[in-house]
């Protein structure tokens, strides 16, 4: 009798354990699969948003996809903010904090805070300063004219070069401090004692740092790419609001280019914008598997 | 004797020491710059800013009158503060909820089906975007505060984050709750919620802050400009051919004014809800 009323008040908690969690994880379902088994669906169809048909052939949009141009353009241009800025932020970050990590550096808190800072303002308002302050009357151009290093301003903005050039430093800027955080945590989780013992055994500064903190950090390194492969795949502010996409387009990244097919300039090409958005996410899992295999050393 | 060494040392130290001191500082002025020059800038003329004017200058006031007039700054503002605070309390309370669950309830299948929903941390925004679209127009969602919440209210990371956290809850309260005859949801409420205050308070923050700075989303969910966020304001404020400048920096003050507070305030939430989910 007894041992059936326990058996009961089990069999309750567990049902209470399933309950707790049915809401969260019904909203990722409704709000996350759901709809990336819809995109998927919608990436085989073409028309506007009111009347859609199947199209035919089936790999249409696909097709259509590897063929334009712009979109293979906006690919490019992710890769390109991401090969050149993520490796630059990610050792600035490790250098900050190993820099700051030190006990014996006064100020640690007022520096780590200044470097931090930039995360205190939103994707779009950062965006915007950079932008008024790279304008060919900005504050850059009159600060290098004054310098004598330039006779004329530059126009920033206006070229491709330097258009991406400046999205990649505002992204450096913006990023940077962000990452440093998550390597000033991992750092304050080694024991002081794995570097007394690397000293008695005669390492040097730099043979600590990439003999013994470098691989004591790997999991926060490797996470720290994931987050950064995944967030720049999916770059569309700094995209939108710095550069417009312009000049002609050529800055413009994977997000954005989708964005103006499906919500942007009147058109409503939900089916070819479905197919591109299938094949961000097919990258960001790709590179996030590699990742993690790369990473996974326990073998 | 020994004192004195110590002290030559700590010097010694210190000297060496100076170029780091140096390329901090440096890298500190870089990172701090273009939000003071935000500042100054929404204090001067269009005129001055394209001067190169970095100091404060004495136009604030009619910066700020030029962007209540040309905007519906208020109802910006107000829209931003209903959205984020509704996704940071219904956030919080699914996603400890559910860490909480699978934490302290855990088995196989759960872990499993955490193992299912981490997934969605892979899938990209522009991917979901459409079908959500057209999800919430289909259930009269759009330019509503539920069109904007409803996508952002249960996420792994939160998920993750409560979960990491909760290990650290003591078992023992439990046993004794059951015994005292609490029933489980009691327990959550009366013994969880208050031990895990400190991962709320993180988990609040950066849920608050993504919030108030989500931009793609909204853009997709609010074609009303009355239910339009800051975000979306300060964007279309840079659509014109001629910007202002001055009060276009003011417009980018007002809408980071929240996030600055909380990151100066509650820098040490901020700090643990960003790396919350790592432990």
């Amino acid at each position: 009798m007894e041992k059936k009323s326990k058996m009961g008040l089990l069999a309750k908690q567990k049902a209470a354990g399933w309950l707790f969690l049915v809401l969260a994880s019904a909203m990722i379902i409704v709000m996350s699969f759901y709809p990336m088994v819809q995109a998927f669906i919608t990436s085989f169809k073409t028309g506007s948003s009111a009347n859609m048909q199947w199209a035919s052939p089936l790999f249409y949009n696909y097709k259509r996809m590897f063929q334009d141009k712009m979109f293979m353009r906006s690919v490019g241009n992710t890769f390109l903010y991401l090969i050149i800025q993520v490796p630059i932020m990610l050792v600035l970050a490790i250098l900050f904090a190993q820099l700051l990590n030190n006990k014996d550096l006064k100020f640690r808190g007022l520096f780590r805070t200044c470097i931090f800072l930039p995360c205190a303002v939103s994707l779009v308002s950062y965006a915007l300063i950079f932008r008024t302050i790279f304008a060919t009357q900005g504050l850059i151009n009159i600060i290098l004219m004054n310098l004598g290093i330039i006779s004329e301003g530059i126009n920033w903005l206006g070229q491709t070069n330097t258009a991406r050039l400046v999205i990649i430093i505002a992204l450096i800027w913006r990023w940077t401090g962000y990452n440093m955080v998550f390597y000033l945590a991992g750092l304050q989780n080694i024991e002081y004692s794995v570097y007394e013992a690397a000293k008695i055994d005669g390492a040097t500064g730099w043979k600590t740092f990439w003999y013994v903190t470098v691989p004591l950090l790997k999991p926060v390194i490797i996470m720290t790419f994931i987050m950064s492969i995944n967030g720049t795949l999916q770059l569309f502010d700094e995209s939108v609001n710095l550069t417009n996409g312009g000049p002609a387009n050529t800055t413009i990244t994977m997000s954005h280019y989708i964005y103006n097919n499906s919500f942007g300039q009147g058109v409503a090409n939900f089916g070819y914008a479905s197919a591109m958005s299938f094949f961000v996410f097919i990258l960001v899992a790709v590179l996030a598997a590699i990742n993690l295999k790369v990473g996974d050393t326990r073998d | 004797m020994t004192e004195k060494k110590v002290k030559y040392n700590s010097s010694a130290i210190q000297k060496r020491l100076i170029p780091t001191y140096i390329f901090l500082t440096i890298c500190s002025l870089i990172s701090v710059f273009p939000l003071f020059w935000m500042i100054t800038a929404a204090t001067n003329q269009t005129v001055d800013v394209s001067r190169g004017k970095i100091w404060f200058g004495s136009y604030a006031v009619e910066n700020f009158l030029n962007l209540l007039h040309s905007t519906n700054l208020w109802t910006s503002f107000g829209n931003s503060c209903l959205y984020a605070t509704v996704q940071t309390l219904l956030c919080i309370f699914i996603c400890s909820l559910a860490g909480y669950g699978f934490e302290l309830y855990h088995d196989k299948g759960k872990d499993i089906l955490f193992a299912v929903l981490l997934m969605a941390m892979m899938i990209p925004g522009v991917a979901t975007m459409i079908p959500l679209f057209t999800m919430m127009s289909k259930l009269h969602f759009l330019n509503t505060v539920w069109g904007f919440v409803l996508p952002a209210i249960s996420t792994p990371f939160m998920i993750m984050m409560f979960r990491q956290n909760s290990r650290n809850f003591p078992v023992d309260i439990m046993e004794a709750a059951r015994i005292d005859g609490l029933s489980e949801l009691m327990i959550f409420f009366r013994m969880y919620m208050p031990v895990m205050k400190s991962t709320y308070a993180a988990a609040a923050v950066i849920t608050f802050m993504n919030a108030w700075n989500a931009y793609l989303w909204p853009r997709v969910v609010m074609t009303d400009n009355r239910a339009q966020t800051m975000p979306m304001l300060i964007a279309n404020l840079a659509g014109g051919y001629t910007i202002d400048y001055g009060m276009l920096m003011m417009g980018v003050l007002f809408c980071s004014l929240p996030t600055m507070f909380i990151f100066f305030v509650l820098q040490k939430q901020f700090t643990e809800g960003i790396t919350g989910a790592v432990k």
